[in-house]
Formats: structure tokens, C-alpha cells, sequence
């Protein structure tokens, strides 16, 4: 793995989070840096409650930070407006949440194209992509099936096709496992080390040792801070 | 940058996802644009049919009443006794003027044998069938020696032959009875309901009284049918000795002027029934508001994720915005082809022309798009303002 120190894809600045509902306020991140680089395979691990889906949320522009600067690609992109953040959320990353990831009365193929309808691509071309990705993923004879009427593994690995056809920078995926059993759980994490290998740079939130341990580095939150860059577990005998 | 297409497939999909409650949302637009073609086209129909029916008295033809004019389609001359021969002869010698009948007319009772039918009968002159052009479905009109020596022949409406004689009954020759005087017929008028006598018998037979009920003139050109109105209303102003119009003892309907007294009346009333199906339509229009509103509390968790890999505001504000179109204009669709079908029936029930105007598809199809975007704009812009993160984490 080579690492260029000086340009990170992804960097928060002291980056804090305050949620107000209504006279609550509750800080959920309290300060806190990251450097991401290119290529890199990130866990990011921590108890419930710490601050990793807000974490994930910042890093995937779904959310603007309280204070902080979050610079992806050397932009500083902490005060865009929503219809900006859409435009990064669609050209630079690619998510796969744990639950609901595809619209339920639409096809494989259709939810795989959607990102491509939000760019602007013809016809023609999202739908030859959507089924190569679909075949990269191993599921090109589920195109036209509802995407209710699939697997919870199948379901996860077509949000993997979905989150790869804009070719993003980053994939984001939040406890994507979380809902499989251990045996499908393993196949789609393999599945992400062999794009990880292949130059993805995959960030991955999880609560699961076993799961955590097919990262390459982990970072870990407790409390709405850092407590470590490059988290070692305790146990690797999970490692395959 | 909006692809309409891809989004009238989605929005398709969508509505056929919940095919129940897509129907049932529908239905108050299929009913409201339905009932609006329906009243429109019935309307348009039997303006038509009205129009039909004088356009049959001939567009070249005035007719004169006496007594004043009154407002509306009056046709009946009442009991004024101020058009006379004198009149008829006068007007005659105007230009443009192609013949003149004097009309003595009432109501009487017609006999043949058991059956009896009531009718109005009308005594005229010579050139009357000219004038209104009558046609002969058997025998032939009053000869000119009938029309002053009292003969007691009679012309019949091809409709009182079927009251008295039945279906297809060949009649000429036959006799009937008029205030128990005893007619021969000699010819039937094809499409009238009523009998024609000679006018001397109508006047010292049947009637007893020489003033006339009406005139029947016959233009020889109708491009100039208000000059030659305004000529015969100078001469007959003359005749009668009055110099103040707003006295007149008589008044002039052309046939231009009954047509559009009739569209008045039907326009009105078809104005007045299409506000009424309009209130359906606003009906129809906030029960899709109200059915957007839940699909977009519904799809919040859709919203959230669409937005998380792309979709901007207007994405989804257009999203719903062709949702509702589709939705309005599906039921837009259909509620055209009901009407339709409802006006046929309707109209051939009434038996008056089955006519579905291309004004009222155009404005049922506007209508339609129009509440489609006007409700479905809010429930739209709520989801397009939805905040991703909010939307991932609805339960
Ligand atoms: N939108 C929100 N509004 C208010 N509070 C929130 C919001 N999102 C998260 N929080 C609170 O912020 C804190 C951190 O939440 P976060 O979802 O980041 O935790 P997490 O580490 O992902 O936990 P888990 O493992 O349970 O998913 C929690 O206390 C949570 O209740
Ligand atoms: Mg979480």
C-alpha cells in the first residue's frame, strides 16, 4: 500500500457534530481528525452510541459538520449547499447501508442505473453499465427481478454494483454485514477486499471484531473522539 | 438534464405498486372530467340538434309575428290581430324578396275513424312549400286553385299520419276529420307534426277570422338579411301608421336570431352544469394532494436513499411532480372515454347528434394536467426538501 502523506482523500479538521432536537442539544462528535488516503481499507469500529454512522454521514456528505473543515480531494467542501453535496454524494461515493438499500417495487437493473439517471447518462448507457456491474457482482440473471424478491446477500451485493457504477473514490459502507448471517456476511466481505485490492478505497463501519479484521487499518471512536489511528484487535484468529 | 421518460416509467411503476389506492385516487378525477365531457358535448349536441331543426325551416326564411316581441324563443302569435293581407302583399314588393305566405294557424283535433291526434294546423298560400322548402315523402302540395276557393284538401305531417293511420300507411286519398269537417288528404310533408289547409278554408272554415298568425317571407340572398329586415320592419312600421319602433305591434325572427336566442339557453345552462362538475374536479384534485401527501411520508426512506446516491431537489421534486401528472392524466384519459360513451348513449337516447368536441377533450386533457401539477406540487416540494439524513433514519 503506498501512502502519499501530502494528499489525503479524505481530511477532517477538527471536526465537531452537535444534533439539536428541539431545547436538546447533543454533541455526538467532539473534535476530531482523520486522514484517509487512496487505497486504503478503513474500519472504523466503536460502541453504540459513539459517533461512527455521524462520522460516516460527515464523510459521505450526507450531513454538513457543526465546526471543522472536511476537505475531500483537497476541497473543502464543509458549507456546500444540499444540491452540491448530491453532486459529490453521486460523483465521489458510493454507499451500501446496512438496511433498506434498495427501492422495493423497482428492478436489480433499474436500482442499479439510478445513480447514472441523476448524472445525466443516456439510456443506453446506464443500462449496459448497470448490467456489467451487475455481472462483477455475480448477479447479471437477477436484472429483472424485483428487488424485494432477491436474497439479504444478493440484496447487499447489488447495493455494491449500485455504489460502484459512477466509479467513486470512496465507498462508504455502514455495518453492510449487519444483517447477514455469518457465512454470507464473510462472502460480501470478501467480495470488498477484492475490489479494495483492485484500488478501491473502501471506509467500512462495523461493531464486529470479525468483520473489522478484513480492514487494513482501524480506526477507532469512543465517545465522539479519536481513540486510536490504527486500532490493533486483540484477537486475530479470525484472520483467513 | 431530466430524463421525462425514464421518470413516466418509474412513476408508472409506482402507481401500478399500489394499483388499489392508485384506482381509487384516480376516481375522482375519471368522475369530474367524465361528467364535464359528458355535459359539454351533451350541451354542444343539442345545440346543434336545435340548430338542425331551424336550419330545416331554411336560413333564407323571416318570419313575421304580430303582437310585441318577446325575449326567448316565443314562436307563437297569440291572439293580436295586426298582420293582415295588406302586409303580406306589401312586403312582397321589397327587393330581395323571394315570396311571401300569409299564416292563419291554431291548434286543432284530427280524426281518422278511432284515433285522434292534436296538432297545429296551419292554412297558408300557394308558395309556402317553396318557401320552406317542404319535401313529400307521398302526394303533393295544395294546388293554387285549393289555396282561395275553400277546397277542403289537406297536407300531413309524415308524424300525424303515423298517430292516426300507423306505420307506412299510404294515405293519400284518405279522409280525415277537423273540427268535424271532413279533409281529404292529398300529400305528407316528410319530418313535421303538422297539417296544412288553403288558407281561405283555414280563414272561414276552420278558424273564423282573416288576420294572419304569421308571415313566411323567403329571401332570394341572405348575406343581406339585416338590410332586408330592417326594410320590411320600416314598411311594416308604415303600414300600421307607427312612427316609434318601441310600439311596433309586430316583430321579425330570422333564423340567425333563433339559433343564437337557443345557444344563449343551452350555453348558459351547460356553463352553469360544467361549474358544478368543475367542484368534482377541485374534489378530485385534493384527494390527490391528500394520497401524495401520505406517498411521500411513505417513501421517506426511498427519499433518503435517493438522495444519498444523487438525486438533487428538482430530482425529486420532478419525481413526484410526473407522479401526480400521470396520476391526473391517466384518470384524465379515462374519464374522456367514459364521457364519451356516456354521450353516446345519452344522446341517442334523447336522440340528438352524438357530437364529443375536440374543445372539451383539449380542456378535460388541460384540466386534468393542471390539477395534477397544482396538487402534486406541494406534496413534491415537501419531499424535495427533505433532509437526507432525517429521511435514512425514518422508521
Ligand atoms: N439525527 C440525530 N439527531 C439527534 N441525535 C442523533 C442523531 N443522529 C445520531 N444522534 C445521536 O448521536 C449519538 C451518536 O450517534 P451515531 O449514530 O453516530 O452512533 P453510532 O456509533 O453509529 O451507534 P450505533 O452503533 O448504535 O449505530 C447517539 O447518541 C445518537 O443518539
Ligand atoms: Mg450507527
Amino acid at each position: 500500500m503506498k501512502k502519499n502523506k501530502n494528499n489525503p482523500l479524505i481530511k477532517f479538521d477538527r471536526i465537531t457534530k452537535t444534533y439539536i432536537t428541539g431545547p436538546v442539544k447533543y454533541q455526538a462528535l467532539k473534535g476530531i481528525d482523520i486522514e484517509i488516503y487512496r487505497g486504503e481499507f478503513i474500519a472504523i469500529i466503536g460502541h453504540s452510541g459513539s459517533g461512527k454512522s455521524t462520522t460516516m454521514n460527515l464523510m459521505g456528505a450526507l450531513d454538513s459538520p457543526t465546526s471543522g473543515n472536511y476537505f475531500l480531494k483537497g476541497k473543502n467542501i464543509s458549507h456546500y449547499n444540499q444540491d452540491e453535496l448530491a453532486e459529490i454524494r453521486n460523483k465521489e461515493i458510493g454507499f451500501i447501508f446496512q438496511s433498506y438499500n434498495l427501492l422495493p417495487r423497482t428492478t436489480v437493473l433499474k436500482n442499479v442505473e439510478r445513480p447514472m439517471l441523476y448524472a445525466g447518462y443516456p439510456e443506453e448507457e446506464r443500462k449496459k453499465r448497470a448490467i456489467e456491474m451487475l455481472k462483477a457482482v455475480g448477479l447479471a440473471d437477477k436484472a429483472s427481478n424485483l428487488s424485494n424478491h432477491i436474497s439479504g446477500g444478493q440484496i447487499q451485493r447489488v447495493a455494491i454494483a449500485r455504489a460502484l457504477t459512477m466509479n467513486p473514490s470512496i465507498l462508504l459502507a455502514d455495518e453492510p454485514t449487519g444483517n447477514l448471517d455469518t457465512k454470507t456476511a464473510h462472502q460480501v466481505m470478501k467480495f470488498l477486499v477484492q475490489l479494495n485490492k483492485k484500488g478501491s478505497t473502501i471506509i467500512l463501519i462495523t461493531h464486529e471484531d470479525d468483520i473489522a479484521v478484513f480492514a487494513n487499518r482501524i480506526i477507532k471512536i469512543t465517545d465522539g473522539l479519536i481513540e486510536s489511528h490504527d486500532y490493533k484487535l486483540k484477537t486475530t484468529s479470525f484472520i483467513t | 438534464m431530466i430524463d421525462i421518460k425514464e421518470l413516466t416509467i418509474l412513476a408508472l411503476e409506482e402507481l401500478k405498486g399500489n394499483i388499489a389506492r392508485t384506482t381509487l385516487t384516480m376516481l375522482g378525477i375519471v368522475i369530474g372530467i367524465g361528467s364535464v365531457i359528458t355535459i359539454m358535448s351533451l350541451g354542444e349536441g343539442s345545440t346543434q340538434s336545435i340548430v338542425d331543426q331551424i336550419s330545416t325551416f331554411g336560413t333564407n326564411v323571416i318570419t313575421v309575428f304580430p303582437g310585441k316581441a318577446r325575449r326567448g324563443p316565443g314562436m307563437s302569435g297569440g291572439t293580436f290581430d295586426t298582420l293582415v293581407k295588406q302586409d303580406a302583399t306589401a312586403i312582397l314588393e321589397l327587393p330581395n324578396i323571394e315570396a311571401v305566405s300569409g299564416i292563419v294557424s291554431g291548434q286543432k283535433t284530427l280524426v281518422f275513424e278511432e284515433n285522434s291526434v292534436s296538432s297545429s294546423v296551419n292554412g297558408v298560400e300557394y308558395d309556402y312549400a317553396q318557401i320552406q322548402s317542404l319535401e313529400f315523402s307521398q302526394g303533393d302540395f295544395l294546388n293554387e286553385n285549393d289555396i282561395y276557393s275553400m277546397t277542403r284538401n289537406v297536407v300531413l305531417g309524415d308524424e300525424i299520419v303515423e298517430e292516426l293511420f300507423g306505420e307506412e300507411a299510404f294515405v293519400v286519398g284518405e279522409r280525415v276529420r277537423i273540427d268535424r269537417k271532413t279533409f281529404k288528404i292529398v300529400g305528407i310533408i316528410k319530418d313535421s307534426s303538422s297539417a296544412i289547409v288553403p288558407i281561405s278554408t283555414a280563414q272561414k272554415i276552420l278558424f273564423g277570422h282573416d288576420h294572419y298568425s304569421s308571415i313566411s317571407v323567403r329571401v332570394i340572398d341572405n348575406q343581406i338579411m339585416e338590410q332586408t329586415l330592417t326594410n320590411i320592419e320600416n314598411l311594416l312600421l308604415k303600414q300600421h301608421k307607427i312612427s316609434n319602433p318601441d310600439n311596433a305591434d309586430f316583430y321579425l325572427r330570422s333564423p340567425q336570431q333563433m339559433i343564437e336566442s337557443m345557444s344563449n339557453v343551452t350555453g348558459i345552462l351547460t356553463t352553469v352544469l360544467s361549474g358544478i362538475a368543475a367542484i368534482s374536479l377541485l374534489v378530485g384534485g385534493i384527494g390527490i394532494m391528500n394520497i401524495m401527501l401520505v406517498t411521500v411520508t411513505e417513501r421517506t426512506k426511498d427519499i433518503g436513499l435517493l438522495k444519498a446516491i444523487g438525486a438533487k431537489r428538482k430530482d425529486i421534486l420532478s419525481q413526484f411532480l410526473i407522479e401526480s401528472l400521470v396520476l391526473t392524466l391517466v384518470g384524465g384519459v379515462l374519464g374522456v372515454v367514459i364521457g364519451t360513451v356516456l354521450t353516446y348513449f345519452v344522446s341517442t337516447a334523447m336522440s340528438i347528434p352524438f357530437v364529443v368536441s375536440l374543445k372539451s377533450i383539449l380542456l378535460a386533457v388541460g384540466v386534468s394536467a393542471t390539477v395534477g401539477l397544482l396538487f402534486g406540487f406541494y406534496p413534491a416540494k415537501k419531499a424535495s426538501e427533505l433532509n437526507p439524513i432525517d429521511a435514512l433514519r425514518y422508521e
